[in-house]
């Protein structure tokens, strides 16, 4: 077991690397929808969860295991529709239709 | 299909959903790229949840499918009706289901193990770190989220010896879950011990710390939601859970330390130090009145309208007042006159890391004229004009010049370098850090008092009439 708990924290390890370097890049103006987005990612525990509550073991463990899918299912469609919501509003200036609804109105 | 084929496609398909996942976070980069790499992030969760369910330990899928459209439909809901302004209350509370999940799904697995009587003592002390951060994750969000919606009152909750009983609480935590690492079989008593203790150090952790450090413990909560999901990874040997928990974890210390680089303090003195607790001492001079210049919002349009340029300081009275149609309005008149136009955001304007940004959005401001702290401080010497409308600590020149104000040291906007500063106001009242402001009592400076949606309002009119 301990060979396997060394090759987990292997991949740990180089994935908070990979994620300090991708999100450093990450413009302050994004912060927000960082931080609804990678909630979202960490309703991952689904993926756990789902095995879990499909099992026949015990009622109690089933019964803990579901309500572990119910949250995480919370965060992960919640986190990325809210995600979404979010950057669909960044907008970039749109010079020619600002010109195309105002045409004179550089002169007043 | 053998068990070695299953096994491959699983894998394969958590490589996979992992390589989406992180190619989604690089495309977060660009305004223009982020709403793609928000899908593929959600498509790659889409295909490790999709692949688990053909796992073929799975036979009762009752449960299962109601779970998931229970879930789906809350999910929904809350992100179709939250307001932008409640944003860091939304995140704080889906912190908390993340941390939440960890936790019961750790439980779960710790009594599936305990029943089966072997509970290997790795496996046993990864299950206990998953179950006490998602605990205390959980009721610690929540509690944020509850300040931050002003359920819970905003200022600190401080008793004595409040960090020496937090102390010893976590020290219960780790002795608890040793315990269950060395003794996992019949213990289930214990267990729910472990989950209650962490839940309760959660609250503790939060209560002590005021309203506005809210954004900072929310970023913290976010890493450690990721941190949770990680461990209980480790339990589970399953690799999608590591690297993606790693990501959140990684993404959350960093905004952490983003913000508290920005209020100047380190994240222990926000943690245990009850900032904002009442009689922080109110600095500056004692009682004497100062003159300052106050305007009409005919006057300020004037100086507004004639200008070359101008820069929006917006604070988060600003969202208070829930002025950013009107500022956006005010700055498309500018425009339209020739002004140039920009915005100045501290990374502290909002409720959470990039949230002024967030609302300034939904009133369609582009995004390109946004300008963080970094990016536009060189700007304010060629600006003719700089408008602060809401905002107050970030402005304040006293963190640069007095060394005993609270701020002293805290990055700020240089905005009395511009040619001339109007500052929208309902009075002279100080600010967050119960500090005066000198910005506010200097020759060019103008104060234009009322509510921010009123205020700008009017200099929407006045412009309109020049």
């Amino acid at each position: 077991m301990v060979e396997s708990l060394i090759l987990s924290l292997t991949v740990f390890a180089l994935a908070t690397f990979i994620g300090h370097s991708v999100i450093t890049k990450v413009p302050p103006t994004l912060h927000t929808p960082l931080m609804s987005g990678t909630n979202a990612i960490s309703g991952i525990v689904i993926v756990g969860a789902l095995v879990a509550a499909g099992m026949t073991d015990s009622a109690l463990s089933q019964g803990l295991a579901t309500a572990a899918v119910v949250l995480a299912t919370i965060n992960v469609v919640g986190g990325f529709l809210v995600t979404d919501r979010m950057l669909r509003m960044f907008r970039r200036r749109e010079r020619p239709s600002n010109n195309a609804g105002n045409p004179d109105g550089g002169d007043r | 299909m053998t068990g070695q084929d299953y096994i491959n496609l699983i894998n394969g398909s958590y490589l996979i959903a992992a390589i989406l996942f992180i190619v989604g976070l690089m495309l977060l980069r660009s305004p223009a790229t982020a709403r793609n790499g928000n899908r593929l992030s959600a498509l790659a969760m889409l295909i490790a949840a999709g692949v688990t369910l053909v796992d073929r330990n799975i036979v009762e899928f009752e449960f299962i499918i109601g779970g998931v459209i229970l879930g789906s439909v809350i999910g929904i809901v809350l992100a179709r009706t939250v307001q932008m302004t409640a944003m860091p209350q939304m995140v704080a509370v889906f912190n908390a289901f993340g941390g939440g999940a960890s936790a019961l799904l750790a439980g779960s697995e710790f009594i599936r193990l305990a029943d089966g009587g072997d509970v290997p003592e790795d496996v046993g002390a990864t299950i206990m770190i998953g179950t006490a951060i998602g605990a205390l994750t959980l009721t610690g969000s929540l509690v944020a989220a509850g300040k931050l919606t002003g359920w819970v009152t905003q200022n600190p909750i401080v008793f004595p010896l409040r960090n020496v009983v937090s102390g010893l609480l976590a020290v219960l935590v780790i002795a608890i879950a040793v315990i269950l690492v060395v003794e996992p079989i019949n213990n289930e008593l214990m267990f729910a011990a472990l989950v209650g203790v962490a839940l309760l150090l959660g609250v503790l952790l939060v209560t002590p710390i005021g309203g506005a450090d809210m954004p900072v413990v929310v970023a913290l909560f976010n890493s450690y939601s990721g941190l949770a999901g990680a461990a209980t990874g480790f339990a589970l040997d399953n690799n999608i859970l590591i690297i993606a928990g790693a990501l959140v974890g990684a993404s959350g210390l960093i905004l952490t330390r983003i913000m508290t680089r920005a209020m100047n303090r380190s994240l222990a003195n926000v943690m245990f130090g009850g900032f904002g607790a009442s009689g922080v001492e109110v600095s500056g001079v004692d009682g004497e009145v100062r003159p300052y210049r106050s305007v009409q919002a005919q006057d300020a349009a004037m100086m507004l309208g004639y200008a070359g340029s101008v820069i929006f300081v917006p604070g988060y009275g600003l969202a208070v007042a829930q002025a950013q149609h009107e500022l956006r309005t005010l700055a498309d008149l500018l425009q339209a006159r020739g002004v140039n136009v920009k915005y100045a955001i501290h990374p502290v304007a909002g409720r959470m890391p990039g949230h002024m940004n967030v609302l300034l959005a939904e009133a369609d401001v582009p995004y390109d004229q946004l300008f963080d702290l970094d990016q536009i401080n060189r700007d304010f010497d060629q600006t003719d004009v700089a408008v602060v409308v809401g905002a107050n600590d970030v402005v304040n020149p006293a963190a640069r010049s007095s060394e005993g104000s609270p701020i002293y040291g805290m990055p700020i906007l240089n905005v009395e370098h511009a040619g001339s500063v109007i500052v929208l106001k309902r009075s002279m009242a100080s600010g967050f850090a119960g500090i005066d402001n000198d910005l506010f009592y200097l020759d060019r400076t103008s104060m234009l008092f009322g509510d921010a949606k009123s205020s700008v309002a009017s200099l929407v009119s006045e412009i309109e009439d020049l």
